[in-house]
């Protein structure tokens, strides 16, 4: 018996049609995504600016709630070795009165199995990890970001 | 006794007549300029560095700091902070130097293992001589009684007038400014066997200046 093309072969055959088209359509289009760069790959880089840190400042407010505060100060030439962390210079329980610094938080003073030390543990050492300090750059993109309620 | 040598003095510049006493005299100006053109030769960077153990370890330190390169281009190099300027001071320095020629035929610190090692001892000897002359090295570009505490940054402004009221001086609080400072106590995870907090941040060794 002759079979003649069944339905719903027509259907799949008729949606691979469409599928053909819609991607020779989308190979000939022109890309619409913009990109931050603002030029091609390969064009030259633009130079970038300089961004100074801000100089010294009151206390930055939080923008979370767990939020390592940012470092009001300039931080240039200050430096975190093996030797020496320049940060609790100031800022260790032992010097911030005289320096007129914040001091470390508590928080900072638990070891990883959350037993209390005497001072910083040796897992916080490194300050910059978490804090930064800050630049005059502007926002790359513009947002209407707001703190939690309970930070307004 | 002193009368008969300045009489023999007299009788041997009389015999030799004033020609040569002229020529004796020129040429012991010479000699002066000559003596100090050597003296002068050794108080350069390039001279200093001529050691490796000085252009390994503490001038490559030097030159990520403020006094290698900052914006204005004025510099320190190492004669500067580490070399009196005034001539008798210098002279004695020089004298001492002969200490760090010795260390360097012997290779006390030649390697980085060795120097590391030493880092602690010397700097406490750098840091003790500055205390002593009131960093008078430093002041040699810095006068303090020029600062303008409104072109200082607030914690700068603030810490310098409160340092010299107490009677500070400038490596009470900044050590560490041109090289790398050696391990330092901060009782943070187990002892280093470095600098205690006292040797540190010493306290004022003169008294507090007039308010």
């Amino acid at each position: 018996m002759k079979k003649s093309i069944g339905s719903r072969t027509r259907s799949i055959a008729a949606l691979f049609g469409l599928l053909a088209m819609a991607a020779a359509a989308v190979q000939a289009a022109e890309p619409v995504v913009s990109t931050l760069r603002g030029r091609a790959v390969s064009a030259p880089e633009v130079d970038s600016q300089v961004f100074r840190q801000m100089r010294d400042q009151p206390p930055i407010a939080r923008d979370f709630v767990q939020q390592p505060p940012l470092i009001p100060h300039v931080t240039e030439g200050y430096n975190i070795t093996v030797n020496f962390n320049k940060c609790l210079d100031c800022h260790a329980w032992s010097r911030y009165k005289e320096m007129g610094a914040t001091k470390v938080s508590l928080t900072h003073f638990k070891d990883r199995e959350g037993t209390e030390l005497s001072n910083i543990s040796p897992r916080r050492y490194f300050c910059t990890q978490c804090h930064v300090p800050q630049t005059d750059a502007k926002p790359l993109v513009r947002n209407t970001f707001k703190p939690a309620e309970g930070l307004r | 006794m002193m009368k008969k040598w300045r009489d023999m003095l007299w009788q041997g510049i009389k015999r030799a007549g004033p020609v040569m006493a002229a020529l004796l005299f020129v040429s012991g100006i010479l000699f002066w300029g000559a003596f100090n053109t050597a003296m002068e030769w050794t108080n350069r960077e390039e001279f200093c560095i001529s050691c490796h153990e000085m252009q390994e370890n503490v001038f490559k330190e030097y030159r990520n700091t403020i006094h290698y390169q900052n914006r204005s281009g004025v510099r320190a190099t190492c004669p500067d902070c580490h070399v009196p300027k005034d001539w008798t001071h210098k002279i004695m320095r020089k004298i001492q130097a002969s200490n760090e020629l010795f260390h360097h035929v012997l290779g006390s610190v030649n390697t980085p293992e060795k120097f590391n090692a030493k880092r602690l001892e010397l700097a406490k000897h750098e840091w003790e001589r500055m205390k002593g002359n009131d960093s008078r090295e430093c002041r040699n570009c810095h006068d303090y009684t020029y600062f303008d505490y409104a072109e200082q940054r607030n914690r700068s402004a603030n810490l310098h007038q409160s340092g010299f009221t107490a009677g500070k001086t400038c490596i009470d609080c900044h050590k560490g400014i041109a090289h790398s400072l050696p391990a330092v106590e901060q009782s943070v995870g187990v002892e280093k066997g470095g600098a205690t907090q006292q040797e540190f941040h010493p306290p004022a060794a003169k008294p507090p200046a007039e308010k």
